[in-house]
């Protein structure tokens, strides 16, 4: 049974395995025996018929048709139907023939696209990459320090606070103001060059230290003083004097915003 | 300079496929540049038929020249691609292509049926086919290689189907135009013949001078121009 199914499953419905029969005979589509098939062409549908209902719905009407031809045939020509004016062109054989026609041409057609479907999965397109000029674009960056990276390394900051002041709390005076943070600030990068993010706030004592050096810093960042850079991504910030920065980067312009500042440090 | 030598750097460079008329509005930016150089301002006003024709000729030159790639046009834009026999080492370079899985037999079947017809309804794919075609018509309206387009203003208003750009993209087809043998299959022209079909004995088909089918060769064209009253109508 198994086996049927797979030889009816080659055909794509009733004039597929018409044209299959007639190719089978090796004879021209005009030249076939109609009733010579519709014999054939039953048969097929006596085999098919248990497997798949489905299909043999298809082909059963083909199987009338045939059944009509065949019976049609076998009348003298005098006494065959008369095509009544009405229904011109309605000799069954013609229109079997037609459509046999019709749907081997398309047949073909469906070869010939499935030829330039094959032969597309073979045909490569060339795909240039993006031309870089690198003498009018920016560089490759670095990724760029911004305020909410800022915000975010701060906040790291603080929580080491927050965890310290849990339970008993102090008042503190204000006794940091955000004009000595950056004396201090400045001091500690003329003196070194950079500093980590980390390593700026390392003495500070409590919360409203670390928040006035913040401050401070995001101020000189503002006077374009200082700028952020991040060696690489999610490393951490280091910060360094713009100019230095500036010097040691090939490219940037001094009026690039300091927090987008970027430096070649390799 | 002759504006071909322009396009083919164009096209070399560009990032994705150019139809006639994005290369023709590059002709004309860069004439209307600020720093504009003299060479561009003759295809400052060039016609996209112009463009188009150089394009053709130059694909010519590549198809003469016999190089491993060829300048073709797929869905009305231009660009190189590769010849097929050398896909085994393009396929080890950049890897097998990202394409969909081959289509089945039904599917092309239908799809030949609305190329060549659209647009087309679903009754009319039927009856060309034989059969239901429900599932196909499912399957390649989901990969988008036909799109409704309308409805038939007939009874029922029924859908009518054409094919789309993807489905030129899919075949590497230049147009609609480009089908194989589209002449033939846009509207078949087989008619019932003007005399009725007359009774052979033992034969229940015409005879051969009436429908002259030549069903053994296998190109439909010949079949069709072979019809009497099909080649009035098939240009």
């Amino acid at each position: 049974m198994a086996e049927y199914k797979v030889q009816f499953e080659v055909f794509e419905g009733p004039l597929d395995l018409l044209l299959y029969l007639i190719k089978k005979e090796e004879v021209d589509i005009y030249e076939v025996n109609l009733t010579k098939l519709a014999t054939q062409f039953i048969e097929y549908i006596d085999l098919m018929r248990a497997f798949d209902l489905d299909v043999a719905g298809e082909f059963l009407v083909m199987a009338s048709t045939l059944m009509y031809i065949k019976s049609r045939e076998l009348l003298p020509v005098e006494q065959q139907v008369v095509v009544e004016a009405e229904d011109e062109g309605e000799d069954p054989r013609w229109e079997l023939i037609r459509q046999l026609v019709e749907y081997k041409k398309f047949k073909d057609a469906a070869a010939k696209l499935q030829t330039l479907e094959e032969r597309q999965e073979n045909v490569f397109p060339r795909l240039p990459g993006k031309i870089e000029f690198e003498n009018t674009e920016a560089p490759a960056l670095k990724p760029e320090v911004g305020i909410f990276d800022l915000l975010n390394a701060v906040n790291s900051v603080l929580k080491r606070f927050q965890e310290k002041t849990s339970g008993t709390r102090e008042i503190y005076d204000d006794k940091w103001t955000v004009s000595e943070k950056i004396q201090y600030v400045l001091k500690i990068i003329t003196a070194r060059g950079s500093v980590k993010f980390s390593e700026l706030f390392a003495s500070a004592a409590n919360r409203a230290e670390v928040i006035c050096t913040f401050l401070a810093l995001l101020e000189l960042i503002r006077l374009k003083q200082l700028a952020c850079v991040q060696p690489e991504p999610f490393a951490e910030i280091e910060i360094a004097h713009a100019a230095q920065s500036i010097s040691s980067s090939e490219t940037s312009a001094p009026e690039v915003n300091p927090q987008t500042e970027t430096e070649n440090q390799q | 300079m002759e504006l071909k030598f322009i396009l083919e750097p164009l096209l070399f460079s560009a990032q994705k496929p150019m139809t006639a008329k994005e290369l023709r509005d590059v002709l004309a930016s860069a004439a209307t540049a600020e720093d504009a150089d003299d060479a561009t301002k003759p295809f400052k006003k060039v016609k996209d038929d112009d463009v188009t024709a150089a394009l053709e000729e130059l694909a010519r030159e590549h198809e003469i020249a016999a190089r491993s790639f060829r300048l073709v046009c797929v869905a009305g834009a231009w660009q190189f691609v590769t010849q097929p026999e050398f896909a085994p080492w393009l396929k080890a370079l950049v890897g097998v292509k990202n394409r969909p899985s081959r289509l089945s037999q039904a599917a092309l079947e239908t799809l030949a049926i609305i190329a060549y017809r659209q647009p087309v309804t679903r009754a009319e794919v039927e009856q060309v086919r034989g059969v239901n075609i429900d599932g196909t018509m499912q399957t390649i309206l989901e990969r988008g290689l036909v799109v409704q387009s309308g409805r038939a203003e007939v009874v029922g208003r029924p859908a009518l189907y054409s094919t789309t750009a993807l489905f030129l993209e899919y075949f590497g087809l230049r147009g609609l135009e480009d089908l194989p043998a589209a002449d033939e299959l846009r509207r078949i022209p087989i008619e019932r013949p003007p005399a009725p079909v007359t009774v052979d004995a033992g034969l229940a088909t015409a005879p051969p001078e009436q429908l002259q089918l030549n069903a053994k060769v296998k190109l439909p064209e010949e079949k069709t121009s072979a019809l009497p009253s099909s080649s009035p109508a098939a240009n």
